[in-house]
């Protein structure tokens, strides 16, 4: 059984006219990392919401066909339940702050607390989180005194310490510095070594493209593509749906260079290095 | 020709922790990126430009005026400033209002305020979007509606403090055009950038800022190719630069147009 089984979704927010996710289907296998891409208004966050339960659950709307995780069907289950199992790190950290609480400390351990985690279990997982984020000099401050980078890492910290079996990142490294990014992926990219799901909503295609296992690219609500990076990236019709290949890979295109057997373009550094151009 | 002349510039928010720690730049209507990790002081930095911030030592005139004698009311005339969280800037509950705030705030009137207003929407492709509740946009479209509020007050400076942050491949195009629009009306722009691909394909100033200095200014093309310095800093390489010594290529390409043409000849 598949850990995620998406089945023939749709959705429109209310009062609106247009589905933002049209007749969505795929799979995903357990520890695998899922790349979500698409241009802004593709529906990556709805997408993203529908996954987690905040879709039908919070946004009400017309919804139809099958979100399952592990078995379960979303719409059936209650956001209570749900959030034991599945993680969302927001766009915007400032949205995932609970206002609540006065320390990064407090601030990760209110997810812990809310599912009733024991109070030795919860420190070794908020020191583990602090750790893994690299945040635990900032863990005594105020959350809504950090700046945009270091909230980031908050946001995830605090999602991650509840050890979901499915972690959903919607653009978690926007505000973050090359180095901090690239910390995050290697943070996610473990994760799936636990055994966690990930679904990634991202830009930097660079990373997508060496991280993910699959690449799900959406358009206007609907899937364009489902299938590994270096054929996602090999497409020439990435441009229409507002997409531009990694920088190795547009290189590789201008100047033929391609795998002779798989007909695919290069789509990390790594590749192209081995390259006998 | 607008300058911005910072002179041993010292900041610190509490008495622990130096933040700017003697800054000295000159700035002229070049397009010039600012790169740094998270904490290196960029956005303070530019925070004491706009006059949001007083110095601790230190000077900063803009053509010749010491700002410290300007109010940050009187400086906005010249300076603009795109935050970097559209939320801290945002408060109209209708963009174009939001966007007319700006010019109406400088004394101009209702009906040119809502011309430029319009026009700066237009640039940033948000026209459409002009009777609407910014909070109803999307993060992307929030910091496009700050972006169109600070062009909207034609400063001749204008900071950006990362204003590709959630922008998608179109997204970027727009930001792109208009900064090299703001360059041919003779504008100082600054910007604050993480995106070091973008900064070396559009700005032609590079300064990287480490632990509240400039560890390295020059000409974008020296700057980027200089992986030492920028290790230093944390900072990446462009994914240009870096494709290139996959090549095997030694010297500096800032856009995948010139390393095409250099790898075809």
């Amino acid at each position: 059984m598949s850990i995620v089984d998406v089945e023939g979704l749709k959705y429109k927010y209310p009062d609106t006219d247009k589905l933002v996710l049209d007749d969505i289907s795929f799979k995903v296998e357990k520890g695998e990392f899922i790349g979500l891409i698409g241009r802004n208004t593709a529906g990556k966050s709805s997408l993203c919401f529908a996954l987690s339960g905040l879709i039908p659950h919070f946004f009400k709307g017309a919804y139809g066909g099958k979100v399952l995780i592990d078995g379960a069907e979303i719409k059936q289950h209650d956001m209570g339940e749900i959030a034991a199992n599945i993680g969302l790190v927001f766009e915007n950290p400032f949205s995932q702050m609970t206002g609540s609480k006065y320390s990064v400390y407090e601030e990760i351990a209110f997810g812990l607390e809310n599912i009733g985690i024991e109070r030795e279990k919860m420190i070794s997982r908020i020191d583990e989180s602090l750790e893994l984020l690299d945040i635990t000099a900032i863990k005594d401050n105020n959350p809504f005194d950090l700046s945009g980078g270091q909230m980031q890492r908050v946001a995830i910290a605090s999602v991650i310490a509840m050890r979901p079996d499915v972690l959903i990142l919607d653009e978690p490294t926007s505000q973050l510095d090359p180095q901090g990014s690239a910390e995050v992926f290697k943070v996610v990219e473990n994760l799936t070594n636990e055994g966690i799901t990930i679904i990634m909503a991202e830009h930097k295609m660079e990373k997508v493209s060496q991280y993910a296992d699959k690449v799900l690219l959406l358009d206007n609500g609907k899937i364009i593509d489902y299938d590994t990076p270096a054929n996602v990236f090999s497409r020439d019709d990435l441009l229409e749906f507002g997409i531009a290949a990694p920088v190795v890979t547009r290189v590789a295109k201008a100047l033929g260079i391609k795998d002779a057997q798989s007909g695919e373009y290069p789509v990390t550094l790594a590749e192209i290095s081995r390259e006998n151009w | 020709m607008t300058e911005l002349k910072i002179d041993s510039l010292h900041f610190s928010y509490t008495s622990d922790a130096r933040v700017l720690k003697g800054i000295d730049l000159r700035l002229n209507d070049k397009t010039t990126a600012i790169v740094g990790q998270n904490g290196a002081g960029k956005t303070t930095f530019v925070k004491l430009l706009k006059g949001l911030l007083q110095p601790d030592e230190g000077v900063i005139t803009l053509n010749g005026q010491d700002t410290k004698d300007s109010t940050a009311a009187n400086l906005a005339k010249y300076v603009g400033m795109v935050f970097q969280n559209p939320n801290d800037q945002i408060f109209k509950n209708k963009v174009v209002n939001e966007v007319m705030f700006g010019p109406l705030n400088l004394g101009r009137n209702e009906r040119d305020s809502r011309d430029k207003a319009l026009a700066a929407l237009k640039k940033v492709g948000l026209e459409h979007r002009s009777g609407n509740n910014p909070y109803d946009l999307s993060l992307s479209e929030r910091k496009m509606i700050s972006i169109a509020s600070v062009l909207a007050m034609d400063t001749d400076v204008v900071i950006f403090d990362e204003p590709t942050m959630g922008q998608d491949f179109a997204g970027k195009e727009t930001i792109k055009d208009i900064i090299s629009e703001l360059r041919n009306h003779g504008k100082l722009v600054l910007c604050i950038l993480h995106d070091m691909d973008f900064a070396a394909e559009v700005f032609e100033r590079a300064i990287v800022f480490n632990q509240g200095k400039v560890l390295l200014d020059g000409p974008s093309r020296e700057v980027f190719a200089n992986k030492m310095v920028l290790e230093q800093a944390f900072l990446e390489q462009p994914q240009v630069m870096q494709v290139a010594q996959a090549f095997g290529l030694e010297g500096s390409y800032l856009t995948e147009d010139e390393l095409i043409e250099r790898l075809k000849g």
